[in-house]
């Protein structure tokens, strides 16, 4: 998608800087002039809308950070300072828990769009990894920021998660301790997650970085899953049609987003963090922030502990291999009617997990959760790569000025 | 876009306007508190005053007490110290000021314990002027805790108080 500069400068500092540092050519190519398939729903403005987001958390963080204590003793009664002493730290410290919220649910809405339309199918492979692993190290921030305020739920989950690697033969106890810095979680545990959580969104950035420059090499996917053929004809200048676009999706977003800050910012958290960490106290409920839910459940559907870690990471991880379990050539799934039913079923089972995991792991909730976990499984390693030999599949346009009704200025037969 | 933009603003201008100016608006208001939350905090403020009960301080005493995180000497002065103070000539002070205008109460000297040449604390009763004496670097001041000699280039500052009573003063 990228041509030569269209760029010129207007001001003698800009030909000035142009001629040493190009970054406002740069810019200019790929945020400006970048060309934007014309028939892009608002399912694709949830990138611009996590970068919103990513930057939304790091800036409240931050100054979150200027007024926390990371020490067992002292944590959880910093929160609470910067709820009622430090000016508008009520505002930041719910933006800041209801932003991670909104960053997820932001988050699965862009990888199910990517997974309805083909995103990650050729030549977006790359494109689509480095977004699993983005998802990967938001998990981990998320996880890392919940144990922070040393609530009850937050002492319980960070010991969960931990114990977690003791599942690992023979290293597994020497590697948990190296991560707790001691026999359990404590102090050190705390110290250390602070300074992670401050890392990982650094780290995110860069992984960002990398993710947007595989998307404008590729070019954007749009929802007719064939490929741009005639920039003129079929494309827009991302400045100002993408960049508006991506404003409204923005200002509907946020204005969901607000509306949890201010009006119901406990609603997606758990009562008992309001409850200072107790180590000889377990709570009867512990459940991760229910982004974590899905995971949650398959985690304890399995009741053998090393298996149930290994389909925990196998569940995230396979999703990377979409490119290659996905066997239809047929890009989009709007062309894939088969496949459709079994993507909303693949949805059902994705909710239904998460449901569960809020639940108790016994009778009914249990059986439930191995019945959708054994589905969850099949549906990347079974029904995927067999429906892409089997299913019927509709004709695909011949090019997206085609779908939209327009003559493409050549007649050429789909490849 | 349009070439009406050229001629008379017509209706597409006037939305792109509003809404910048709606956006620029909100953009301020999430801005601010990102600003504000820097400033002291309540826990802060709530320290900003002290008071201080003055009536066991004997005369000739100085009692240090903390404010704002930094050391205020309440002096009780003695009639000599007080004439002494008082009937300096102004020229001799290299940063001059009269007594009176560094007092409420003429045996009451509360001046911020703090040199003002570069931050130590000087120690009370000490010094050729019998006020205080710096050791880092010799500034020297007199019993109305202003500058005689050294390096210090102002007398030390006397912060906002009030007399609550006979007994007791606020700070800040």
């Amino acid at each position: 998608m990228t041509g030569h500069s269209t760029y010129t400068p207007k001001s003698g500092f800009a030909r000035w800087l142009e001629r040493r540092l190009p970054i406002l050519g740069f810019i200019h190519e790929s945020f400006v002039a970048y060309p934007v398939p014309k028939n892009l729903n608002y399912l694709w403005t949830f990138g611009a809308i996590l970068s919103f987001m990513l930057v939304a958390q790091i800036v409240t963080g931050i100054v979150l950070a200027m007024h926390y204590t990371p020490e067992t003793t002292l944590a959880f009664d910093s929160i609470e300072h910067i709820m009622r002493d430090v000016n508008w730290g009520w505002a930041l410290r719910y933006a800041h828990a209801n932003g991670a919220s909104m960053f997820f649910l932001a988050v699965y809405i862009h990888i199910f769009r990517g997974m309805y339309y083909g995103s990650y199918k050729e030549p977006r492979e790359v494109l689509w990894i480095l977004g699993v692993v983005i998802f990967i190290l938001m998990m981990a921030t998320g996880f890392l920021g919940y144990v922070l305020p040393w609530g009850q739920m937050s002492f319980w989950a960070a010991t969960v998660i931990t114990n977690l690697f003791t599942a690992i033969p023979y290293v597994g106890n020497s590697i948990t301790t190296w991560l707790l810095g001691g026999y359990s979680v404590d102090n050190a545990t705390l110290n250390r997650f602070f300074a992670l959580h401050y890392l990982l969104p650094f780290v995110i950035v860069a992984v960002v970085g990398l993710h947007v420059w595989a998307l404008h090499v590729t070019g954007q996917n749009n929802p007719t899953g064939v490929e741009v053929k005639d920039v003129e004809k079929e494309t827009v200048p991302f400045t100002p049609y993408a960049t508006l676009k991506d404003a409204v999706g923005l200002v509907i977003f946020v204005a969901l987003f607000a509306w949890l800050t201010f009006f119901v910012p406990n609603y997606t958290g758990h009562p008992d963090n309001y409850i200072e960490a107790n180590p000889l106290v377990t709570p009867p409920h512990i459940v991760p922030e229910w982004y974590f839910l899905p995971f949650y459940a398959i985690l304890r559907a399995i009741p053998n502990k090393l298996v149930g870690v290994i389909a925990l990471f196998a569940s995230i991880f396979i999703v990377a291999a979409l490119p290659w379990l996905d066997t239809s050539k047929v890009r989009s799934g709007v062309y894939r009617p088969a496949f459709k039913k079994f993507y909303w079923v693949f949805v059902f089972v994705s909710v239904g997990l998460g449901y569960l995991g809020a639940q108790p792991a016994e009778g009914v909730y249990l059986l439930a959760a191995r019945i959708l976990m054994a589905y969850y499984f099949l549906h990347f390693l079974v029904v995927l790569p067999l429906l892409g030999k089997y299913e019927k599949t509709l004709p695909e346009p011949r090019s997206i000025a085609a779908s939209l009704g327009q003559a493409a200025t050549e007649e050429k037969p789909h490849a | 876009m349009s070439n009406a933009t050229k001629a008379e603003p017509n209706r597409r201008d006037i939305l792109f306007l509003a809404t910048g100016a709606a956006a620029g608006v909100a953009a301020g208001a999430a801005v601010w508190p990102l600003i504000a939350q820097m400033n002291p905090d309540a826990s802060t403020l709530a320290l900003a005053s002290t008071e201080l009960d003055i009536s066991a301080i004997p005369e000739g005493q100085i009692v240090t007490v903390k404010w704002r995180g930094k050391p205020v000497f309440v002096r009780h002065r003695t009639k000599q110290e007080i004439e002494a103070a008082q009937n300096v000539p102004l020229v001799e002070l290299p940063d001059p000021q009269a007594d009176s205008a560094r007092v409420k109460k003429a045996e009451w000297l509360v001046v911020v314990g703090v040199c003002t040449h570069l931050g130590c604390i000087p120690t009370g009763h000490e010094g050729e002027f019998h006020g205080w004496f710096c050791p880092c670097h010799g500034s020297t001041y007199d019993t109305s805790g202003r500058i005689r000699s050294g390096p210090a280039p102002s007398n030390l500052e006397v912060p906002d108080y009030a007399f609550l009573s006979d007994t007791k003063i606020k700070i800040g």
